[in-house]
């Protein structure tokens, strides 16, 4: 196979892998705070990606006008629901926050059935089935949106933790719970938003899959094994980890799906999972939890 | 010969009220009566229920009594299927024999990922997503293996059988509701024995604190060893079970991640810990899942994914009343005493 078949699969592994990392972020952010692993992280993208099918369908909107109004619906939805339910479970045993949230998995999935069907949808945009040309390099201009739009949002999500009161007093939350408690931090409001916002990076990153891949209501449990996959690569609580991480699995699939078949590819994913689990278990770029 | 043995039997009844033996036999009593009481699909149901709780019983071994919460238990499940039927369908080796194969190779399998993550020291979520992680890797690698049939699955021949071959477990639901009783019945004595026993001490004391059980002397990596092994062994057989009560075994289903989901949910109903809350919590889920299901088709509404919404508030509602699981409040209801603190 020639040289630029691969380059073109990788560049489109990377991009994917943009919108991934996105996603992966939201787990990351969550659990790196609150401490509870969202295992109904995939469900709430595949929330996203129904909002911005449907509001394609009827509104004609297109899914990058959509990224930022679908990320505020999922930021409330996550506060409320941290606020709701989740909040008084932070502090039992993980088993028991496992049950919550694959019982919330199966409820989300299983309305998005009841109203959508199984069937898969898709979003036709104008710039579908347009690409990018530079030289060898073909790429799917649908997937440089996408790509983009994640780079841009995780950078603002950067910022935000960076420079602003709030996301200082947010990390202060993650750094030490009960130093955090002991300088009057409102710990429970904090935690509600960094519920809020890690479900609205899994909402914008929805937002951008539907350009990427069609929506189906079942499609969760494998995406939300690919957040853990992710985050754990690039180490939990690390913001450009999850990025990183993203990339390396976008790639890793692509090129996997390539050589040798599209079905075996998530197995590369998580051999790449296990070898980062032994070898370096607080992942590439995060810092050894104890 | 016999002074040991006795010694053993009566460890194992000590701390059983009188209160309590009476209710298990009557239960037991109950079980044992049953396929002569209700109808088919009841026994079908009933077949269900205690292969969860068997599948969960031994789950149980892992997380309950030593604390490590495994996610991907349907790796022991499919491995002990998908082994037990190989060599029935290729070799015609029946499936008891095909335990005897079955039991090391899913113990074995424990024993690598227990290795794998005890000495790098992955523990808590990471262990748990670490299980998932290979339960994947199974999943997606049976689907290739061509020596299996890879994703078309494997299909065990299926005939009407005039009696039971209780040897080549093939027959009538009857002698499989049998079957899992006793397997069932023999998991509770393992446990209730483990429980009672050195290594159990020592698995209690790791789940409450893996620190303070080194520092007391325990050798933590090898009684967690034992607790994997121990546990992948047992859940094997119900793999075996599975594979030759449907007769069939396909990788997206017998390795999928649901199925882990399924094994666990019946204990954390239950009660994590507790020798009953498997079985318990086998009986509320399917029990559930079933009543849901008719009580859908009585009211005439056909709607796909309404059960599992119910399904779904169900365990929400369990989970956030009882965080315990519904056995200890219910044993104590009951004025049973439950040899967990």
């Amino acid at each position: 196979m020639p040289f630029d078949v691969y380059l073109n699969v990788a560049v489109g592994g990377i991009l994917t892998g943009l919108v991934y990392g996105l996603m992966a972020l939201g787990l990351s952010v969550i659990f790196g705070v609150v401490r509870v692993v969202n295992f109904a992280h995939g469900e709430m993208m595949t929330i996203a990606m129904f909002i911005a099918v449907l509001a394609f369908a009827g509104l004609h909107l297109d899914p990058l006008i959509l990224l930022i109004p679908i990320a505020a619906v999922m930021f409330v939805f996550g506060y409320v629901l941290q606020r709701g339910l989740i909040n008084p479970f932070i502090t039992r045993p993980e088993h028991t926050q496992f049950l919550l949230l694959v019982a919330l998995a199966i409820i989300i999935a299983n309305v998005l059935l009841i109203i959508f069907g199984p069937d898969a949808r898709s979003v036709q945009t104008s710039y579908t089935f347009d690409s990018f040309q530079a030289g060898p390099l073909i790429v799917d201009a649908a997937k440089v949106y996408a790509g983009a739009a994640a780079i841009v949002f995780t950078a603002a999500l950067f910022a935000f933790f960076r420079f602003t009161l709030v996301g200082k007093a947010i990390r202060a939350c993650a750094d030490n719970h009960t130093g955090a408690l002991v300088v009057g931090l409102d710990v429970k409001q904090l935690y509600a938003l960094t519920f809020g916002l890690g479900a609205a990076c899994v909402g914008a990153a929805g937002t951008m899959m539907v350009l990427i891949v069609d929506a189906t209501p079942m499609l969760g449990p494998s995406y939300t094994l690919l957040a853990f996959v992710i985050v754990i690569t690039g180490g939990l609580g690390s913001m450009p980890g999850a990025l990183l991480g993203g990339v390396l699995i976008g790639v890793t699939e692509a090129l996997a799906g390539l050589l040798f078949t599209p079905s075996a590819k998530s197995m590369f994913a998580f051999g790449i999972l296990v070898l980062v689990l032994l070898f370096r278990p607080q992942g590439l770029l995060g810092k050894r939890l104890t | 010969m016999t002074a040991p043995l006795t010694a053993h039997l009566s460890r194992l009844t000590a701390g059983v009220s009188r209160r309590s033996a009476a209710l298990l036999a009557a239960v037991l009593a109950a079980f044992l009566a049953a396929p002569w009481i209700v109808n088919d699909y009841l026994l079908t149901v009933l077949i269900i229920i205690l292969y969860f709780a068997y599948a969960g019983q031994a789950w149980n071994i892992m997380m309950g009594f030593a604390g490590q919460l495994s996610l991907g238990h349907a790796i022991y499940l499919g491995l002990g299927g998908y082994v037990a039927a190989t060599l029935f369908t290729q070799f015609g080796i029946g499936p008891w024999l095909g335990l005897l194969a079955a039991i090391p190779v899913a113990a074995a399998c424990g024993a690598v990922i227990g290795f794998l993550a005890f000495r790098f020291r992955v523990a808590g979520v990471y262990f748990a997503i670490l299980t998932i992680a290979f339960a994947e890797f199974a999943r997606i690698g049976f689907d290739h293996l061509d020596f299996v049939n890879a994703s078309s699955g494997l299909f065990l021949p299926v005939k009407q059988y005039a009696h039971n071959d209780l040897w080549r477990l093939r027959g009538g639901p009857t002698m499989f509701y049998y079957v899992i009783l006793a397997a069932t019945v023999f998991a509770c004595l393992l446990c209730h024995f483990l429980l009672r026993s050195r290594v159990g001490y020592f698995w209690l004391a790791i789940r409450e604190d893996e620190q303070a059980a080194r520092a007391a002397g325990i050798d933590t990596f090898r009684y967690k060893m034992y607790a994997v092994m121990v546990s992948a062994a047992v859940t094997s057989f119900a793999g075996v079970f599975y594979a030759f009560f449907y007769n069939n075994l396909f990788p997206e289903q017998v390795f999928s991640i649901s199925r882990s989901i399924e094994i666990i949910l019946g204990p954390i109903i239950g009660g994590v810990g507790t020798l009953f809350g498997p079985i318990l919590g086998a009986f509320v889920l399917t029990g559930l899942a079933e009543t849901l299901n008719s009580g859908m088709t009585a009211f005439g509404l056909d709607l796909p994914g309404a059960t599992q919404v119910f399904y779904g508030i169900c365990l929400l509602l369990v989970v956030v009343a009882l965080p315990n699981g519904v056995w200890p409040p219910l044993a104590r209801r009951l004025g049973l005493i439950e040899d967990k603190k």
